[in-house]
């Protein structure tokens, strides 16, 4: 009656190392390209809200291409794609392009990031007319204003969003497994095609809703943290 | 008395209805000018394109004897942003919203353009800010954060960010407008106090009793020009056009 538990056990019992390492690879490839996208998250954000069609237009652009077409096509392409071009291979990037892990890293962070950026875009413009006025008024100049009204007025509104997008950019990791990268997906395939069984794949389903707690609980604690004001 | 603040030939038009068709006025130091009108006079207006919030079509500001250099090319602008950001330090404004950033404390938001802008350390910035918000008597409120205030005590704090930049001139843009009738006499008693002190002030107000018994001079706008100009006893005693003396007929009922 209790079978499926030992076959669960034994499972994990019997390639817990090869969880772990995927487990480790999947987290990389989340933070690092959270983290990545973030940072070029901000200047597309600000050349998006720019009011020079040089600067708005290629964000627009970027934006467009990353969030119109699927991510698994972006993976494709960077990982098959790019090698074509002689220009690419004789690149100081080749040697870290090569490999399906850097590869992957890249092509989630410029994803990741052009959302972020519609995000962050959003919140620059939910940032109320007054408190820019107040800060215009006090002589401070744009760049200022940016840095410490702007920016931490935005990020606090849109960090709600922000989780969500993270809570995705988890998920869309899986896809890395289809370039040969094992991380948890990867390592949970590889054992169902030994196996021929389903249960290495709801095993990394499990693992992957604890993962998804984690992240919404480490953004609430972030938003409280950055949201204090708005707490009476 | 010398000079703080002059003002010549303000136009400003929206979408092709002219709201400001040349005004000028002139503050000395000690001065508070009330500026009167029925809403849609131009009254916010003027007061926004004195310190470039707005940007006129046509006129000059000068502070202190110094005139904001314009610039014709591109549209009407300062052709200084350095100048501009330079005279604004002595211009705080006092909004009709607060405008307080939320995501600060009431400390923060007013050592924040004293440390930035003013460039003074963060020291005598804090004393600084302790002294203006004692000034206001909202000392204890100082690691609130506004969304925690009332609407008078965002103002008070609001006057005290204005106040710690020491500015030449304080604008004020319906300082009392959006606060509850009883949360009024508090945010009047600190700006009374201000006059007192001999701060040049100009305030854009529907307080009729604030410009009679504190400002030292009023304007009177309508339709975007200076319809008549005095001294309280002036404009309150013998209004001599007759479109103020209606807009006073319409006070005195209350």
């Amino acid at each position: 009656m209790f079978s499926w538990m030992t076959d669960y056990s034994d499972l994990v019992t019997d390639n817990w190392q090869g969880y772990a390492d995927g487990l480790w690879i999947t987290v990389q490839l989340m933070v690092i390209s959270t983290v990545a996208g973030f940072l070029l998250a901000i200047p597309l954000a600000l050349a998006r809200v720019s009011s020079t069609p040089f600067f708005a237009w290629p964000a627009f652009a970027y934006s467009a291409a990353f969030r119109g077409t699927p991510l698994l096509v972006q993976i494709f392409l960077f990982y098959y794609g790019l090698p074509q071009f002689d220009a690419v291979r004789d690149s100081i990037f080749w040697p870290f392009l090569r490999d399906a892990v850097p590869c992957a890293l890249v092509v989630l962070s410029f994803n990741l990031a052009a959302y972020f950026a519609e995000v962050l875009r959003g919140g620059i413009m939910a940032v109320p007319e007054g408190e820019k006025e107040a800060a215009r008024s006090l002589g401070m100049t744009p760049a200022l204003t940016y840095r410490r009204i702007i920016m931490p007025r935005a990020i606090g509104i849109m960090l709600p969003s922000l989780s969500n997008e993270v809570v995705q950019q988890l998920k869309g990791t899986a896809l890395v497994s289809t370039i040969t990268v094992l991380d948890m997906t990867g390592v949970a395939r590889r054992l169902t095609a030994q196996s021929y069984t389903s249960e290495p794949l709801i095993l990394a389903g499990i693992l992957y809703i604890i993962l998804t707690y984690l992240v919404s609980r480490l953004f609430k604690i972030f938003e409280r943290h950055l949201n204090a004001y708005q707490i009476r | 008395m010398p000079e703080a603040l002059r003002v010549s030939g303000i136009w400003k038009q929206f979408g092709g209805h002219e709201v400001l068709k040349g005004i000028s006025l002139k503050a000395c130091e000690h001065d508070v000018i009330a500026i009167l009108g029925s809403s849609g006079s131009g009254k916010s207006t003027l007061l926004r394109c004195i310190n470039f919030l707005e940007m006129p079509d046509a006129g000059e500001v000068s502070v202190q004897g110094e005139l904001i250099r314009m610039s014709n090319r591109n549209g009407y602008h300062p052709e200084d942003p350095k100048q501009l950001q330079r005279i604004r330090q002595k211009l705080s404004m006092v909004f009709q919203q607060f405008n307080l950033w939320s995501h600060m404390t009431v400390l923060q938001n007013i050592i924040e353009a004293p440390i930035h802008v003013l460039k003074i350390d963060r020291k005598t910035a804090i004393a600084r800010a302790e002294k203006v918000l004692d000034r206001v008597g909202l000392l204890d409120k100082c690691h609130n954060y506004p969304s925690q205030l009332s609407g008078g005590q965002q103002q008070r704090v609001a006057i005290a960010r204005a106040l710690a930049m020491e500015p030449a001139v304080m604008l004020f843009d319906e300082p009392t407008s959006a606060l509850d009738p009883e949360l009024v006499g508090e945010v009047l008693k600190v700006m009374q106090s201000l006059a007192t002190e001999g701060r040049t002030m100009l305030v854009v107000t529907h307080e009729m009793s604030f410009a009679r018994d504190v400002a030292s001079r009023i304007i009177f706008l309508h339709q975007g020009l200076v319809e008549e100009e005095g001294t309280p006893d002036e404009i309150f005693g013998a209004p001599k056009s007759p479109r103020l003396q209606q807009f006073l007929t319409r006070f005195d009922r209350h």
